[in-house]
């Protein structure tokens, strides 16, 4: 009796042993993320504000200037946020439908068979490196617009096109989501009162799903605006201010990149390009904050 | 606790210790000019066939890359068509000569180019090749990025104090400024000899009448060409010293690739 209270004991005390470990592996796993991520947003807001700090270039200059030549102490970085904005834009307004509608099919007319087969294709999309498209964008893309239009084939379209294919995994997935979710009864009701198939979709599902569709191309957007690679490759790199669809430009990131490599460091150069950085930290930060808000929303 | 500590510790430590083990002090690493890359990496390939033991990394990145990573000490050799001005501690080998080529796409129709028509042309005032003797149709200039040392040449070269227009496209290396202009009707570029040699879809034009030629860079009849650096942080090592010896020591992989031998040259220069 007293050897088996005894084992009893002991087992109690290892197992309170392993409950303390397990413990502090994951609250020291959750505290290193936690450190790792502040670390990283203080460095980029120390590195990406010496440009007004140490500088003395003004806030209002780095975001409205489009005179970018940091050896000759002008780092305007307009050209670069309005090419962002505009195939970040482009991308939403071409592939935002276009993945919300096949959204809608997977969720509400495919059969079962169809959904199947899709889904999987729908992965590999999404599994498919940056580079493989922008690879394909530079090889097949360019060459088209070029003989289509008499351009030089690279720019705005381009990248807009590249990008509204790089986002419809992400969007079709999370509006199909956003609308199976919504109870089976709104369904039934709508139909019950006679109202048709496309009606129940526009007049009910849709707006029932609003907030998870505005998700769905919140976090589009977030996809787009940091693409680097495949844009850098069918943009055209031109720090010039777009005058049409079929201009080069270039983006913050494809900037970024282009540049970061020959910077020195302490340079004008590389300081624009961390505030560039730090701009693209606080576009994903308010891009997420959206979705929190979107969410809300819905409960 | 204590246990599971240690053995992570020991762990990482493996991880961390394993990859510095097995490349021990044999191992080598250049990056920068892409003007100068074919020839690094041709060489960096002969010699590890002749010296198992030793293993080189070679990249590109462009001259401005290799003089950063070459002064962070983060390769242990740093390619540069330009010198390394900013950077008293960086010590300069010259390695070879090479020149650049103005190169244009087949159908733009032109064979030379003077000086003012290329200033034109690449600061914007002149946007269709029937205005500089070729076939009607509009330029697209193709530049290099600022680390870019084959822009820092072209522009020091050919453009003096007239600024290039950021109207046009940006390729980051060699390899794709020659690509893109073998592809794309109406570009033009500059790039280094070791690139443009032999490549489809391209013509390179001459100068003032002066062809791009080895033989008139000898000369210094033809402008554009450059020194190429291959920088070291502080004296080189032995093993470096060897491998920056053995980039220039056959004559014929020189040429074969593109470059000429800097005691070949008939003028000198202190500046390039």
């Amino acid at each position: 009796m007293a050897l088996a209270q005894n084992i009893g004991k002991a087992g109690a005390a290892r197992a309170h042993r392993h409950e303390f470990v397990a413990k502090m592996i994951l609250r020291s796993a959750a505290g290193f993320v936690i450190v790792a991520i502040a670390a990283l947003i203080a460095y980029l807001a120390s590195e990406g504000t010496k440009l007004f700090t140490h500088d003395h270039v003004s806030p209002l200059t780095f975001l409205f200037s489009p005179n970018f030549n940091p050896d000759a102490g002008a780092p305007g970085s307009l050209v670069f946020i309005v090419g962002s904005l505009a195939i970040t834009l482009f991308a939403i307004v071409v592939g935002g439908p276009f993945g919300i509608a096949v959204g809608i099919f997977m969720s509400e007319l495919a059969p079962r068979r169809v959904v199947d087969a899709m889904k999987p294709a729908i992965e590999v999309l999404v599994g498919i490196p940056s580079i493989v498209y922008g690879w394909l964008g530079l090889t097949l893309l360019v060459p088209f617009i070029r003989n289509a239009t008499g351009s030089n084939g690279f720019g705005l379209l381009a990248a807009g096109i590249v990008l509204s294919v790089m986002i419809l995994p992400t969007i079709i997935t999370l509006s199909e989501d956003a609308l199976r979710v919504q109870p089976i009864a709104l369904r039934e009701g709508s139909l019950a009162l006679g109202a048709t198939r496309w009606q129940t979709i526009w007049r009910v599902l849709l707006p029932a799903a609003a907030s998870g569709l505005s998700v769905a191309v919140i976090l589009g957007i977030a996809r787009a605006i940091g693409e680097t690679m495949a844009v850098q490759l069918v943009i055209g790199n031109a720090g010039v201010l777009p005058k049409g669809l079929l201009s080069a430009t270039a983006a913050l990131p494809t900037e970024i990149v282009m540049d970061m490599s020959g910077a020195q460091q302490g340079s004008l150069l590389e300081h624009a390009l961390f505030s560039m950085a730090l701009l693209l930290l606080l576009i994903a930060m308010a891009l997420i904050l959206a979705v929190r808000i979107a969410l809300r929303k819905r409960t | 606790m204590h246990k599971t500590a240690l053995g992570a510790a020991l762990l990482l430590a493996g991880v961390l210790a394993a990859p510095s083990l097995a490349l021990a002090d044999t191992s080598l690493s250049a990056a920068g000019s892409t003007a100068l890359l074919p020839l690094v990496k041709e060489a960096a390939a002969q010699y590890q066939q002749a010296h198992g033991d030793v293993k080189i990394a070679v990249a590109g990145g462009g001259s401005g890359t290799g003089i950063n990573q070459v002064a962070a000490k983060a390769v242990d050799i740093g390619n540069s068509d330009i010198l390394a001005k900013d950077h008293p501690e960086l010590v300069d080998h010259r390695v070879a000569v090479v020149g650049f080529a103005v190169i244009v796409n087949s159908s733009a129709g032109v064979k030379n180019l003077t000086k003012k028509q290329l200033q034109d042309i690449f600061s914007g005032k002149v946007t269709n090749w029937k205005d500089v003797g070729g076939s009607a149709g509009k330029i697209t200039t193709i530049n290099r990025p600022r680390n870019s040392g084959t822009r820092a040449v072209f522009t020091k070269t050919i453009m003096g104090d007239v600024a290039i227009s950021a109207e046009g496209l940006t390729e980051d290396a060699t390899g794709s400024v020659v690509s893109t202009v073998g592809t794309t009707p109406g570009s033009i570029s500059y790039a280094a000899f070791s690139g443009t040699r032999n490549k489809p879809g391209i013509a390179e034009l001459a100068i003032d009448g002066v062809t791009p030629t080895d033989g008139n860079v000898v000369t210094g009849k033809y402008p554009l060409w450059s020194y190429e650096h291959m920088y070291t942080n502080g004296p080189s090592n032995a093993a470096t010293s060897r491998f920056i010896a053995f980039v220039t020591s056959n004559r014929s992989t020189v040429h074969k690739l593109g470059y000429i031998l800097v005691r070949d040259m008939k003028v000198s220069e202190t500046d390039r």
